[in-house]
């Protein structure tokens, strides 16, 4: 073998595996950042942990089971845990979410979406910059001035319209909500339209069809599954949301699907009777069991808009 | 950015932090807790102003949340004084017992008039017991029943940690459960809102929340006349829904909880209890 000279050393192509010189500093910095992000991770699983240990009771605890179990939680239509007969009939509750955040997704989202679409098709350049700022100035809103906004002067307007017989109802809370999940959808359908390659819009013009067409049947084709991401993750912050539905739906657990009912959400059965319940009692471990299905709910939620989100950034860069 | 502008934003962050804890801490040894009741909120609140006032060494923290929660509180020892508008459970003194091997000092401060609210503009003025526990039960759901117009009656109530649901329950409805119907409120303030803005509501609560709504005046049988809760009917007891408002302690009042209680019997502090609305104890 020729003897390989300083030059022909350096020269010759190495394996990528270069040592690092140990440095203490950054090994310690490494691992303080690393036990920084673990506690934030312990944080969560310690949460999920504490709640579900409240709730356990309801599945091992037979004296709990009696009151209340999965059973009878559907097997009847009342929500009456204060009372010489408990009853915790978790249907019109759940009926009572799920028409609030109907009401703001059917408001919120062809408002969002469309203003996501001018956006990033149509506005000129320095509307763009006036418009996305501004929307995000909503997000900033607390949510009690939204709720407080509802109760006095929207529920208000709403009554004087349609004469309702409840003033404070599923759609003046809805609508609330919708305030607060407009900024959410906004943001991510218009991170996926801008994201969608600019070769695909110029084809789509370049074959004949307007600025209208190109948007609504390229673009946002394309970005659909963004779009979709960003209504789950409205849909997850809707679920969630406390003090606008606390302040503005009335509280009722009527099981009805008249949205001019009023109706009591699960996250404001939780926010109003957490504070006096016995520790220990069976109405206690419920409260922490509708805790837990919110928990589980939104995590699948942002699991599932994560999947789609990251699904679409593997498909816009070739790779399905 | 600068890492000296970002040490020096540090260092002032940590400074201020040291310095809002340690006020907080010297503020928090000195200052009084009074938490329940949210109908004897504006109570509690008048009550520790004015004595703030007189005393300027003192501070009291008054917060709400309903009886249920004030007397929860106290069993769990953050805070002095309990409001509330009803008279504690047998079930809560023993916990408190159990923590504190105590079974706390009951003081009654105040009397109300569980007044029943009805729109400006309806035209019933006088509602029996019967008739109310129909009402609040969901038996009777419309006013023409009552004599009124044609309409679906709207029920306002409070959440079940009230004090004043649970006197209204146990004392109107005898036991019964409230309608699903009855929309929950988080405090009497945002009920006589509700019900001075809806024609066909009603709602229930201390006397000295009113403004905007009138009273209703309520009778004990169909053949015993209305009364209004005013203070000759609460004191001859011919108003048949009034009620103590109690300050529960753990401990016989001492130092200077001991003379924020006597100043709260004394007559200054009852005059207090008229002009805010509701009456006095004795």
């Amino acid at each position: 073998m020729k003897r390989l000279g300083t030059l022909e050393k350096n020269l010759q192509a190495k394996p990528l595996g270069f040592k690092k010189r140990f440095r203490l500093s950054e090994f310690l910095i490494e691992k303080a950042i690393f036990i920084s992000s673990f506690f934030a991770i312990l944080g969560v699983i310690l949460i999920f942990l504490f709640v579900f240990r409240e709730a356990l009771p309801i599945f091992t605890n037979p004296e709990v089971t009696k009151e209340a179990s999965l059973r009878l939680f559907f097997s009847t239509t009342i929500w009456q845990p204060i009372s010489d007969n408990p009853r915790y009939g978790l249907i019109p509750i759940i009926v009572g979410t799920l028409k609030v955040v109907v009401v703001a997704l059917f408001f919120s989202v062809p408002i969002s979406v469309a203003a996501a679409i001018y956006t990033s098709e149509f506005a000129p350049l320095r509307a763009k910059e006036y418009i996305k700022p501004v929307v995000e100035l909503l997000a900033g809103i607390p949510s009690v001035v939204l709720g407080f906004f509802a109760l006095m002067v929207m529920a208000s307007f709403f009554h004087g319209i349609f004469h309702s017989t409840m003033r404070l109802n599923a759609l003046n809370a809805g609508v609330a909500l919708s305030f607060a999940i407009i900024p959410v959808v906004y943001s991510i359908a218009e991170d996926s339209l801008n994201a969608v390659p600019r070769s695909i819009k110029e084809a789509s013009l370049a074959l004949g069809a307007n600025r209208w067409q190109t948007a609504f049947r390229v673009s946002l084709s394309v970005a659909m599954p963004g779009v979709l991401a960003g209504v789950i993750l409205g849909l997850g912050r809707a679920v969630g949301e406390t003090m606008i539905v606390l302040m503005a739906s009335g509280n009722a657990s009527i099981l009805s699907g008249n949205i001019f009912d009023s109706v009591r959400t699960m996250s404001a059965t939780i926010a109003a009777e957490l504070g006096e319940v016995v520790h220990g009692s069976a109405h206690y471990n419920v409260l922490f069991f509708i805790g837990a299905s919110l928990f589980i709910f939104t995590l699948f939620i942002n699991s599932l808009a994560h999947l789609t989100v990251t699904r679409l950034q593997r498909k816009l860069a070739g790779k399905i | 950015m600068k890492r000296s502008f970002l040490k020096k934003l540090g260092l002032a962050i940590m400074g201020i932090s040291l310095f809002l804890a340690a006020y907080f801490a010297a503020y928090a040894g000195k200052a009084i807790t009074v938490k329940g009741s949210d109908t004897m909120l504006i109570l509690g609140q008048r009550w520790a102003e004015i004595y703030m006032n007189q005393n300027p060494g003192v501070t009291i923290q008054v917060t709400g949340g309903g009886s249920g929660v004030g007397i929860a509180a106290l069993i769990n020892g953050s805070t002095d004084i309990c409001e509330a508008s009803r008279s504690m459970k047998s079930s809560e003194i023993d916990k408190l017992k159990e923590r504190f091997n105590t079974i706390g000092v009951e003081i009654p401060v105040a009397r109300d008039g569980l007044s029943i609210y009805l729109n400006a503009e309806n035209k019933i003025s006088e509602l029996t017991l019967d008739q109310l526990r129909d009402i609040y039960t969901g038996k009777t759901t419309n006013w023409k029943d009552l004599g009124g117009e044609d309409t679906k009656i709207v029920l306002y109530g409070r959440e079940n940690s009230s004090g004043t649901y649970s006197y209204f329950k146990d004392n109107v409805l005898q036991g019964l459960d409230f309608a699903a119907q009855t929309q929950t409120l988080p405090g009497t303030g945002a009920i006589v809102n509700a019900v001075s803005k809806d024609k066909f509501g009603i709602g229930y609560g201390g006397a000295a929340y009113a403004k905007a709504v009138k009273y209703s005046k309520v009778k004990k049988d169909a053949t015993t006349p209305g009364y209004e809760p005013t203070l000759e009917n609460i004191k001859n007891g011919k108003y048949p829904i009034s009620r103590y408002l109690y300050w529960y302690l753990r401990n016989k009042p001492t130092g200077e909880i001991k003379k924020f209680v006597d100043f709260v019997l004394s007559p200054q502090g009852q005059e207090i209890v008229t002009k805010v609305g509701y009456f006095p104890v004795k």
